[in-house]
């Protein structure tokens, strides 16, 4: 019994000790920010390597899941002849919800993944400690441009995500299917509030785009200095990231839109 | 060089998640139709407004001429007052009138204007007279079921 206690405050002191080690490495890492300014180089590097090669797959998601959305849209809303609100329906499911989330986990996927392999590697062949013996703090000069590269790239990801989908359900749409040009594109634009929902949806993309790029750079640097230590840090990149994306994307839903 | 084609790069990613933001704002949402350009505003006043909401359109002969800005409500009158923002190259006669209307069974409201017969035009700010509110379902189903109710209970006196 005193055992079984013991096991659950071990557990839970774990844990939090575990938050409050993620929490410190993030504000040292804001604060370490500061000395980006005079090298804002290495941020550009880092948003060309995360941004533009995540740009060809975000893209291409975007577009299907805007052709998908058109076809299963017009589906479901031609059963109570209300075709016409299919841009409608494109553009809010897009911006509000699709856009920043599916962008979000294939951001994980895509980007976070390579982040924590790089940092991992890094750190078992001690190039990290390297840096720390040349006087060099590898939070300015590794993880803080590379967080915020994350953090700027993710917002326009999500968008070129929701503007390719919006078209791909355009070209299903209206091209394809035949719903009239202009009732689609005016209850589209009668529908979508700017603030309301295009800046909440860019407001969650930035959200996701801290967490998914702390995540993945923190793995990493709390990764194992081995072989396995950095196959298992990347693995809990892409669970850890995708789970938090889902749940922050119910949380903020529920802040923003009730 | 190398650095060069690599800023261009950067660069290139920018301005196309710059863009995809545009076309989201301009093309997607309303920010476009926000600005009508010229324009001037009249009151109207109504008993019952319904469903009736901020940016519903106003139409006249089916014709969006321009937008509700804001709904108030005046505690002397005890009656809604809706702002309008109408386009100002559209002139209504000022004794034309402004009624509640629903698109289709189950769509959303919006007002529509009904051109009078007055040599003067509105000007910013005039006051709409004549108004009709928004038919309110419930009402017209009591309305009904009382009428039947008042033709059952005669019925039963004969």
């Amino acid at each position: 019994m005193i055992d079984w206690l013991a096991s659950i405050g071990r557990y839970v002191r774990a844990g939090l000790a575990n938050l409050g080690l993620q929490m410190r490495t993030f504000g040292a890492m804001l604060i370490a920010s500061a000395g980006l300014i005079r090298r804002i180089r290495l941020v550009t590097d880092q948003v060309h390597f995360i941004g533009n090669y995540s740009l060809v797959i975000i893209a291409v998601s975007g577009l299907f899941v805007g052709f998908v959305l058109g076809l299963q849209g017009h589906y479901t809303l031609n059963k109570y002849g209300s075709e016409q609100a299919l841009g409608l329906l494109v553009a809010l499911s897009l911006v509000r919800e699709l856009g920043p989330v599916v962008t979000a986990l294939l951001f994980a996927g895509r980007a976070g993944t390579s982040l924590t392999a790089e940092i991992g590697l890094m750190k078992a062949t001690e190039q990290l400690a390297a840096m720390e013996m040349m006087a060099v703090d590898p939070l300015t000069r590794v993880l803080a441009p590379r967080f915020w590269a994350g953090v700027i790239a993710m917002p326009l990801l999500a968008a070129v995500f929701s503007a390719v989908g919006v078209l791909g359900g355009y070209v299903v749409g209206v091209v394809l299917i035949g719903v009239d040009e202009g009732a689609f594109w005016s209850q589209m634009q009668g529908g979508v509030e700017l603030w309301a929902d295009i800046g909440n949806g860019v407001l969650k993309s930035v959200v996701f785009g801290v967490a998914v790029t702390f995540i993945a750079l923190y793995q990493g640097y709390v990764a194992d200095a081995t072989p396995e230590g950095v196959a298992r840090a990347t693995t809990r990149t892409v669970v850890i990231g995708s789970l938090m994306v889902l749940w922050l994307d119910f949380l903020l839903t529920a802040l923003m839109f009730s | 060089m190398q650095r060069k084609s690599l800023d261009v790069w950067v660069g290139l990613f920018v301005v196309l998640g710059a863009a995809a933001i545009m076309f989201l704002a301009l093309k997607v949402g309303n920010l476009s139709a926000m600005s009508l350009g010229p324009s001037y505003t009249l009151v109207a006043r109504f008993d019952n407004i319904g469903g009736l909401k901020p940016r519903a359109p106003v139409k006249s002969a089916g014709v969006v001429v321009g937008r509700v800005e804001s709904i108030g409500f005046d505690d002397r009158t005890f009656q809604a007052t809706v702002t309008l923002r109408m386009q100002a190259d559209v002139k209504f006669p000022s004794d034309s009138s402004a009624k509640i209307l629903t698109s289709g069974l189950l769509g959303e409201q919006y007002i529509g204007l009904e051109p009078g017969a007055d040599d003067k035009n509105f000007s910013q700010g005039d006051r709409i007279k004549s108004t009709q509110s928004a038919i309110v379902l419930e009402n017209l189903i009591s309305q009904f079921l009382f009428s039947k109710a008042a033709e059952g209970s005669k019925g039963e006196e004969k």
